[in-house]
């Protein structure tokens, strides 16, 4: 940091503080989960999701409280995300090898096969495309929170999620992502399978 | 959840066994789509239920104001 960011900074209020915090408490699993997904690294997952917490902490009182602090959260975490790429991978794009690299690092070593295929199809998918199918697919946002979150319009969030649920579908089919020669096309069977032994067990 | 697949717009065009087809392939379609689906939330919900690391609480907890402090 060059310089002590004072502006935006909340004053302490000692009614609403403590119902903030609570609040904020009960969203970091999915700040992080979040911040997973974007990273695709557990330990810089984490790094994210801490600035972000602390963001959100600092800007409180910008905060209406009774509105919904997970999609306000998520947005300041996504825009940390990419202000920090900006700063870092100036020079070096974000080439495809390297979302790949990243987004397969799974912590369990003994992940289901189907997930890990479905990180590798993820990790395939535009950013654009890959944040708005997570956002709606898996963080539970309607596309209205969701179009909040990217900062774009609604259309674009539904048109995204679209296309990145056909592109992936497609990949999973036709196996055609990188994975040292395994059986390819097994993917959607795996996935198939799992999905429907998961939903029976529910 | 919403889907949209070419395979609708087509099947106001095609004849009754390409339509049974049709039909056939978009019930797949659907069933592959609410797979993936599932294992999405699987994915998410992995991180989601791992305990929080205690550096979460330690830094908030830093940055709240001491109590009844000046």
């Amino acid at each position: 940091m060059e310089e002590e960011k004072q502006v935006g900074r909340s004053a302490p209020d000692p009614v609403r503080d403590p119902v903030f915090k609570r609040e904020l408490v009960t969203l970091i699993p999915h700040l992080r989960a979040f911040a997973r997904t974007l990273t695709g690294d557990a330990t810089a997952a984490d790094d994210l999701a801490q600035d972000a917490m602390m963001k959100a902490w600092d800007a409180r009182a910008s905060f209406q409280l009774g509105t919904n602090m997970k999609a306000w959260t998520f947005m300041i975490l996504r825009n940390q995300f990419y202000s920090e790429k900006r700063r870092s991978w100036r020079q070096s794009q974000l080439d495809q090898e390297a979302a790949e690299r990243t987004l397969v690092a799974v912590d369990d070593p003994e992940a289901p096969v189907a997930l890990d295929e479905l990180r590798l199809g993820l990790a395939m998918l535009p950013a654009e495309q890959r944040e708005a199918l997570i956002l709606v697919g898996a963080g539970g946002f309607a596309y209205e929170e969701a179009a909040d979150i990217c900062g774009c319009a609604v259309g674009t969030v539904k048109s995204r999620v679209s296309r990145a649920r056909r592109a992936l579908q497609a990949i999973l089919e036709a196996g055609n992502y990188d994975r040292d020669g395994g059986a390819a096309g097994d993917a959607m069977r795996a996935i198939l399978a799992d999905a429907e032994r998961l939903s029976s067990l529910r | 959840m919403q889907m949209h697949f070419g395979v609708e717009d087509m099947i106001e065009h095609v004849p009754m066994e390409d339509k049974r087809k049709s039909a056939a392939a978009l019930d797949e379609a659907r069933l592959r789509q609410q797979a993936i689906g599932v294992k999405l939330r699987q994915m998410f919900d992995e991180v989601v239920n791992e305990p929080v690391p205690d550096e979460f609480l330690d830094i908030l907890r830093k940055a709240e104001p001491p109590a009844g402090g000046r």
